[in-house]
């Protein structure tokens, strides 16, 4: 049992130097040429584009979902009218962000994950390499920058509609009309609520763009390993969304203190 | 007399005018298994060279390492002259713009179509096309060789695996190298499309003039395509002759590879 523990607790750490490392390489390789424009551009799109559905649907609903269940108790306090305030700052500071990264690591870390693995086990990469291609660069390094890149733009796309989502509930419920919901909102924020959720988000992106390249590139033992890949890059990239999460409220609170 | 003692390989094989490729004391393990123990080998110009082993020998690991994939524990691996350990990424390159690579499982691109998997290595070796803008003609004329000339819009996912394996010869072959390498080329067809695999890659060295180096554990395609054979057991080329020579060995290890 205790030999078991160990050894689990060697490969976490094992896994956390190997990523590290990946993640080192990813940065040495990004700012040496050639860079490969095409392959990041069809990326980008490819991130933004699957994703983009997805977003808007979540988005929607959890807009919906917040000002309904909150909307009773506002009610009891008296406090109805401060429901876009409330709802703009909890939507833009934190729900936005880690519920779009949630759905975005479904989306893209297991969509890397299983691309890149089905890549690997099938030699496509080795084909890559031995075409004078440095498959790390053309694969890796576009991907997670598309993910750095798109994830913040995705963000933001996903708070308007989860904001729309809200205030067509206080249109329908509390006849709010929606530029005046719209305006509170907009009153409500600050510099120091949105430029934090964004910095945020191109962290989150760099972590789902990483840890799904990095689980997919990694890939072994066949086409079993494909299907591990994809799951764990789900698994690890939510894991470490928290995580980051964690640290940039925290960095951001003692700014705010400051 | 021996057979063994008539087939051994050459270890001490010095003229070096018309080699294309020399491996002299290879090693490489993955923990404790030692895959490659001392391999030698030595491949001419023109010549077709048959490696055969049995499955998990080595014959992958080698030929990955005469490109550079893998790294040897120790060893030397002669590509065209370069010493492959000698060479940084750009230079490795550019040798990989002369060695040709079939894989075992064809390894197309999945995204890309026909066209733009065999437009993929010429846009990486832009050097050896200088003056070309257009690349049509010369996809078109790799595709016509490999008899799949219609196919150049369509998907991997649209073709047979014999297909694929075609393509992944007109790639191989779109750089105009003068080393091919392949990997198992028969491996996972039926014995017709296998054949025909057989006869594309003779008539490609015939046209091309290449040196070809075969990994294998088809019989009936070593004894087709080889002029020269080399039969890699424990990690080491332990026979060394032609089809025929090899055929009539009474040692076991080398009657085990053509037992029917």
């Amino acid at each position: 049992m205790a030999v078991k523990i160990i050894n689990k607790t060697k490969d976490f750490f094992m896994e956390i130097g190997d990523l590290s490392y990946f993640a080192v390489r990813f940065f040495r390789q990004a700012v040496t040429p050639p860079f490969e424009f095409k392959e990041l551009l069809k990326q980008s799109y490819q991130v933004g584009n699957r994703s983009l559905l997805l977003v808007a649907t979540t988005g929607f609903i959890i807009g919906l979902v917040l000002t309904l269940q909150t909307r009773p108790t506002l009610i009891e306090f008296g406090a109805v009218s401060w429901m876009p305030n409330m709802v703009g700052i909890s939507i833009v500071r934190e729900v936005g962000p880690v519920i779009t990264a949630l759905i975005c690591s479904g989306k893209i870390a297991s969509g890397f994950g299983a691309e890149l693995g089905s890549m690997r086990v099938t030699e496509q990469i080795d084909a890559m390499e031995v075409s004078g291609t440095n498959p790390f660069k053309y694969l890796v390094v576009t991907r997670i920058l598309a993910a750095t890149l798109m994830l913040p733009l995705l963000v933001i796309f996903g708070d308007l509609i989860a904001l729309f989502g809200s205030s067509l509930v206080e249109f329908m419920k509390g006849n709010v009309s929606f530029t005046l919901y719209f305006n509170t909102v907009f009153d409500a924020l600050s510099y120091g609520d949105l430029v934090p959720a964004t910095i945020k988000s191109f962290f989150f992106g760099f972590v789902i763009g990483l840890t799904g390249c990095y689980k997919g590139y990694k890939t072994g033992r066949g086409t079993a390993g494909v299907g591990i890949a994809a799951n764990t890059a789900v698994v690890m990239a939510s894991l470490l969304l928290f995580v980051v999460d964690f640290v940039a409220v925290f960095v951001s609170d003692i700014f705010y203190e400051l | 007399m021996n057979v063994k003692e008539n087939i051994a390989p050459n270890k001490n094989d010095t003229s070096t005018e018309d080699v294309v490729v020399r491996i002299q004391d290879l090693y490489k393990s993955f923990g404790d298994n030692h895959v490659l123990n001392g391999f030698n080998m030595v491949l001419r110009k023109g010549e077709n060279l048959v490696v055969m082993g049995k499955s998990g020998s080595g014959k992958s690991v080698m030929i990955k390492c005469l490109v550079g994939l893998m790294v040897p524990d120790s060893g030397v691996v002669e590509v065209l002259g370069e010493d492959i350990a000698n060479l940084n990424r750009v230079d490795l390159d550019e040798l990989r713009s002369d060695i040709g690579f079939l894989f075992q499982g064809s390894a197309l691109y999945d995204s890309m179509t026909v066209r733009e998997n065999l437009e993929f290595p010429m846009r990486r070796h832009r050097k050896k096309f200088e003056g070309i803008t257009d690349t049509l003609p010369l996809v078109k004329e790799a595709l016509e060789n490999v008899g799949l000339g219609h196919t150049m819009d369509l998907m991997p996912e649209e073709l047979s695996g014999g297909m694929k394996r075609r393509v992944a010869l007109a790639r191989a072959i779109i750089l105009k190298p003068k080393l091919i390498l392949y990997d198992e080329p028969t491996s996972g067809l039926d014995p017709i499309t296998a054949k025909e695999i057989i006869g594309l890659m003779r008539s490609i060295q015939k046209k091309y003039g290449t040196s070809a180096l075969i990994i294998t554990h088809d019989v009936d395609c070593a004894r087709v395509i080889s002029e020269r054979m080399i039969l890699l057991v424990d990690g080491i080329n332990y026979a060394e002759g032609t089809y025929e020579e090899l055929v009539a060995s009474s040692d076991p290890k080398i009657n085990a590879f053509f037992k029917k």
